[in-house]
Formats: structure tokens, C-alpha cells, sequence
């Protein structure tokens, strides 16, 4: 069913009582061409663009849980494509440009609203590095606009621009950055995939990958074995735990990161705001509640929820910027596991198993690149070869040294 | 969470700073495989579910380093001892 105005008003006089599930709830086969390990985004905007881009309809994703139960589902929603690094830029400008025709490609309302990104800066050197990344930007063809105070002033008027640790000197603002309806990207990609013909297995957990000779044949599952020429492991935050059945050993460590949201208020904030003397990001909700995040907890973790000191860090970051919220309720806080890479940029791959591909260590930062990792996964499945944006992206850059450090701290995962 | 250091006893994990996985082993620089292990132990983890042993320091307090027996799915921690042997020896 296409959704549109029309769909809308004609159920309206049908009393809602045509609309059709969303995606089916179909069995396993004994085999498919391609089986996708992970319902997350990522995984589901591979299977989308495998049969949308290259004509793959008999391909399966195994999810473990429900849709959109991992990350895709727990994520601050922020979107933006503000790199600095030559490997990363093409990759993430590519995703935002894929999320400005998102909607009406999938035909789902995925709330994609381009407000704005604007990271603060508290000192002259931080200006500077805040101006080289804005230039790094540009010479990819991304705009980027270095405010002074006077024009943050102007977006963001309430913040505390004279407090006495981190006075605010102005900020990097990405007018096309912004926040989308984290759910419904999972879902319209779903619908999306389903609709070509795309099997979704909900609560079906990938157990073991079976390799013979060299070769993928399948995964074994807690619905039985399912044969497969080639399988993708997209399983985010449990990445290396399905990739150590095939006796791949990662450049990852899982972590776990919050995220809060308060109770709804009026409209405050208007775009994304990030707090540049430490690791704060805030912004509002269409609802009126406001979701923000800080750093992850700096030990490994696959528990899926947070511990105390990472919710007291976070209230301190937001009282150094925007003191007019500590009276604002908080609502609901919950944590998510994020596959850290060693670099802190992702890997999309082949592996040395044949067959067999990988696509992860997506950090913080994998929500925005939902629709890109998905095109340029689709693109190595298909085609055995990297899509040009993702070239840098690769497994053994860490043996060539290739490595795409952002924040610049090393193999440290809990650090980037 | 709260990490009893053998030195100090159980103190507030805020106090200590975390590096990972212990028991990592510096390759021989001379090694005809140096350049492999060498990325191995740079760059390669165990990133296990469950039962890990790994290394934090307790920087805000005694500064030891301390081996922490963690289960990484429930946060629970059953054992620590001194990193070093010396340490663990004199401290006996
Ligand atoms: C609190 C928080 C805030 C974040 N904020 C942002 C943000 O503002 N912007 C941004 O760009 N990114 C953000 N991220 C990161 C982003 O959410 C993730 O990088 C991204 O969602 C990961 O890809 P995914 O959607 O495919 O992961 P997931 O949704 O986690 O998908 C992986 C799936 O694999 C399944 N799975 C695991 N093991 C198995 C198995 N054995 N068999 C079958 N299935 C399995 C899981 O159940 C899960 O559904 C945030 C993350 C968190 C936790
Ligand atoms: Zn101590």
C-alpha cells in the first residue's frame, strides 16, 4: 500500500479499517542468496538497498529479538555529516544526502527535520580546530558556517555564554544536520525490504556461522540451520561475539552509552547543540521532551544499561551550558551497546573467510550513517568491490596503518 | 559500581580509570612475525560476554594498578589483586 494524503483521507471515510500490516512474518527457507545477521538499522537498509539497488529478493534478515530493539531504537537521533577526516567526509556526506530524499524514496514518514547542528566552542584554540574541520568540510563540497557568540546568540539565546569555566565564544553550525524518527527508519526500511520480497525473521538468533574449507554455508540458528552463499553480520554492539563462531578475532570492544529524555516543555531548542568542553549533545523532540547524551561508561559492557556515574556526568555537562533547565523533570534514562572500533571510524568489509562480510564499529555515531551503510554494504555484497565512498573503511587498515582517528586518541575504544 | 582495591578496600569506581583486557603479553620486537603480533596486541581484544579480567587503575587513590574480575553482562565483580608481582608479593 502506498502511503499518502490520499491513503490517509480515503481511511479516514473507511473508518481505518483497510491499512495492512506493515511487513510479514515469515518462516525460514532452507536457503536464501544473502543472510543478513542483525534487524538494526543498518542491518534492514542493507536489505533494502540489496533489493532495491541490485535486484536481490531472495534474502533474509535474522533478528534476534524485535525490530528496531537495538541501538537503531535507543539512539539520540542526531544526523550531520561534520568529519574532518578525507575517509570519513564522502562516506557520512553521502548518508545525510541519501537522508534529504529518505522519506519519499521508502514512501515512510521518517520525521527527518533538518534544524541544524551546532557544536559550541569555549576558547581561541578550540576556534581554530573548530575552523580547520569547518575547511575540511568545505573542501568536500559540505557547508559549514563558523558563528561567532554574538550570531549563537541569535539561534540559541538562553544559554549560559558567561559561564566562568566554559564562557561560550561562538560554534560550527551544519544548518543541514538535524534529527529524524529514530524508530521509523527502522521501520520504513523494513516495509521498504518486505515489499521487494526481503524475508524479516524476528526472534531468531544467529547461534554459529558454519565455514567449510574457507567458505561460508550458512548460519545455524534458533530456528535451525539456514544455508546461505554469503552472509553479512550487521549485529552492531554483538558484533565480535557472532564473528569469534566463524574464528574472527575484531578490532572491537563493546560499550554501553545513555541517553535520557525529560518531560515535554515548550518549544526551546531549536537545532542539535553539543557542548564542546566536554561531550554533552541536547535537543528536543517533536513531542517537547528533550534528548540528550554524554559519554559512554568507560568499561566494557554488554548490559545494556548504565551506571550512575555516567547519568551525574551528564546533568553536570548540561548545567555548565543551559542552567535553565535544572528544573526539568526527567522522564525515562536507558543505555544501548555500541561495537567501539579501535579507531573510532566503522568498517565496512569483506573478511577472510569467503562469504563472509562485515559491516561495524559504528561507535556513537552509527545512526546518521543508517542509510549509507546500508547502500555501500548492499554495493559489496553485490558486487565484491567497496562503493567508492567507503573505500576507506577497511578491516586491515590497522595492520597498514590507514587508521581514521577523529578525536585522535589511539586504540583506546572508550576514549573516542 | 564499586571496585575493592587491595590496597584501599572498596572504593567508588569513579575513583579508578579503566584500560582493558589484562594479561596482554608485548610481543618480541625481533620476532620474524613482529609487525602481525604487534597489531594483535595493539589493536586485537577478547571483548568477552561474561567473565573478563582487566586492568584500572586506581588513580584517585592508592595509584596501583589492579587486575578486577568483572562479569561484563551483569556489571558484577568478583575478585581483584595487584597487577604487579612484586607488588603482590611485598604486600603479603
Ligand atoms: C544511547 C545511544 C545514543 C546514540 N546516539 C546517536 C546519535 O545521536 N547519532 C548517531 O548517529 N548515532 C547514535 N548512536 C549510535 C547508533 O544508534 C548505532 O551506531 C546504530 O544504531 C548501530 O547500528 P544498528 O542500527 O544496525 O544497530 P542495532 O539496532 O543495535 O542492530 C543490531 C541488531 O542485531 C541484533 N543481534 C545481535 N546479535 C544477534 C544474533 N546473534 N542473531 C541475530 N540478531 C542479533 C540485535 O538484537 C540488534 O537488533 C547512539 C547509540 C546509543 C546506544
Ligand atoms: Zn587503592
Amino acid at each position: 500500500m502506498h502511503y499518502s494524503v490520499f491513503s490517509i483521507i480515503s481511511q479516514a471515510f473507511k473508518g481505518q479499517k483497510d491499512w495492512k500490516p506493515v511487513w510479514r512474518y515469515p518462516d525460514p527457507k532452507a536457503e536464501y542468496e544473502i543472510l543478513i545477521i542483525g534487524g538494526g538499522g543498518h542491518g534492514l537498509s542493507t536489505a533494502y538497498y540489496l533489493a532495491k539497488n541490485h535486484g536481490y529478493t531472495n534474502i533474509a534478515v535474522i533478528e534476534k529479538n524485535y525490530l528496531g530493539s537495538g541501538s537503531v531504537g535507543r539512539n539520540t537521533t542526531i544526523v550531520r555529516s561534520n568529519y574532518q577526516e578525507p575517509g570519513n567526509i564522502p562516506f557520512y556526506e553521502h548518508s545525510l544526502k541519501l537522508w534529504e530524499g529518505l522519506e519519499q524514496d521508502f514512501n515512510y514518514n521518517a520525521m527527518m527535520s533538518q534544524r541544524g547542528v551546532l557544536n559550541l566552542y569555549h576558547s581561541d584554540s578550540q576556534r581554530d580546530d573548530y575552523a580547520r574541520r569547518g575547511n575540511a568540510m568545505m573542501m568536500h563540497g559540505v557547508r559549514a558556517d563558523l558563528l561567532n557568540r554574538e550570531q549563537v546568540r541569535d539561534v540559541v539565546p538562553f544559554l549560559d555564554f558567561d559561564n566562568a569555566r566554559f564562557p561560550i565564544h561562538g560554534g560550527l553550525m551544519q544548518w543541514r544536520g538535524g534529527t529524524a524518527r529514530h524508530d521509523a527508519v527502522a521501520w520504513g526500511f523494513a516495509r521498504g525490504a518486505d515489499s521487494r520480497g526481503v524475508d524479516i525473521l524476528q526472534n531468531t538468533e544467529a547461534k554459529q556461522i558454519r565455514v567449510e574449507n574457507g567458505k561460508v554455508t550458512g548460519v545455524e540458528t534458533s530456528r535451525g540451520f539456514i544455508k546461505a552463499k554469503k552472509v553479512g553480520i550487521v549485529a552492531a554492539g554483538n558484533t565480535t561475539r557472532i564473528a569469534e563462531t566463524a574464528g574472527l578475532r575484531l578490532p572491537i570492544e563493546s560499550y554501553v552509552l545513555q541517553a535520557f529524555v525529560s518531560e515535554a516543555i515548550k518549544p526551546l531548542i531549536p537545532c542539535v547543540v553539543t557542548f564542546g568542553a566536554g561531550h554533552f549533545y541536547i535537543s528536543q523532540s517533536d513531542k517537547g521532551g528533550l534528548v540528550f547524551g554524554a559519554s559512554l561508561d568507560y568499561y566494557t559492557s554488554y548490559a545494556a544499561r548504565g551506571n550512575l556515574p555516567g547519568v551525574e556526568d551528564t546533568i553536570e555537562e548540561a548545567m555548565a551550558i543551559m542552567p535553565s533547565i535544572s528544573r526539568v523533570k526527567l522522564l525515562r534514562h536507558w543505555g544501548g551497546i555500541m561495537d567501539m572500533s579501535m579507531d573510532g571510524s566503522p568498517i565496512i568489509d569483506k573478511t577472510g573467510i569467503d562469504g563472509l562480510y562485515i559491516n561495524c564499529g559504528w561507535c556513537y555515531g552509527g545512526f546518521k550513517a543508517t542509510p549509507a551503510s546500508g547502500y555501500c554494504f548492499a554495493h559489496l555484497l553485490a558486487t565484491g568491490e567497496s562503493h567508492p565512498v567507503a573505500t576507506a573503511l577497511k578491516l586491515n587498515r590497522f595492520e597498514t596503518g590507514y587508521v581514521i582517528d577523529e578525536a585522535g586518541t589511539g586504540a583506546q575504544p572508550n576514549l573516542h | 559500581m564499586r571496585i575493592p582495591c587491595p590496597f584501599c578496600g572498596p572504593r567508588d569506581s569513579q575513583e579508578f580509570s579503566f584500560l582493558g583486557q589484562a594479561g596482554l603479553k608485548r610481543p618480541d620486537p625481533n620476532a620474524p612475525d613482529a609487525q602481525m603480533q604487534f597489531h594483535d596486541y595493539v589493536h586485537i581484544r577478547d571483548n568477552k560476554a561474561g567473565v573478563t579480567q582487566e586492568l584500572w587503575l586506581h588513580a584517585n587513590g592508592c595509584r596501583s594498578w589492579i587486575v578486577v574480575t568483572r562479569n561484563t553482562l551483569t556489571h558484577e565483580i568478583t575478585g581483584s589483586e595487584f597487577a604487579s608481582p612484586q607488588v603482590k608479593e611485598a604486600a603479603q
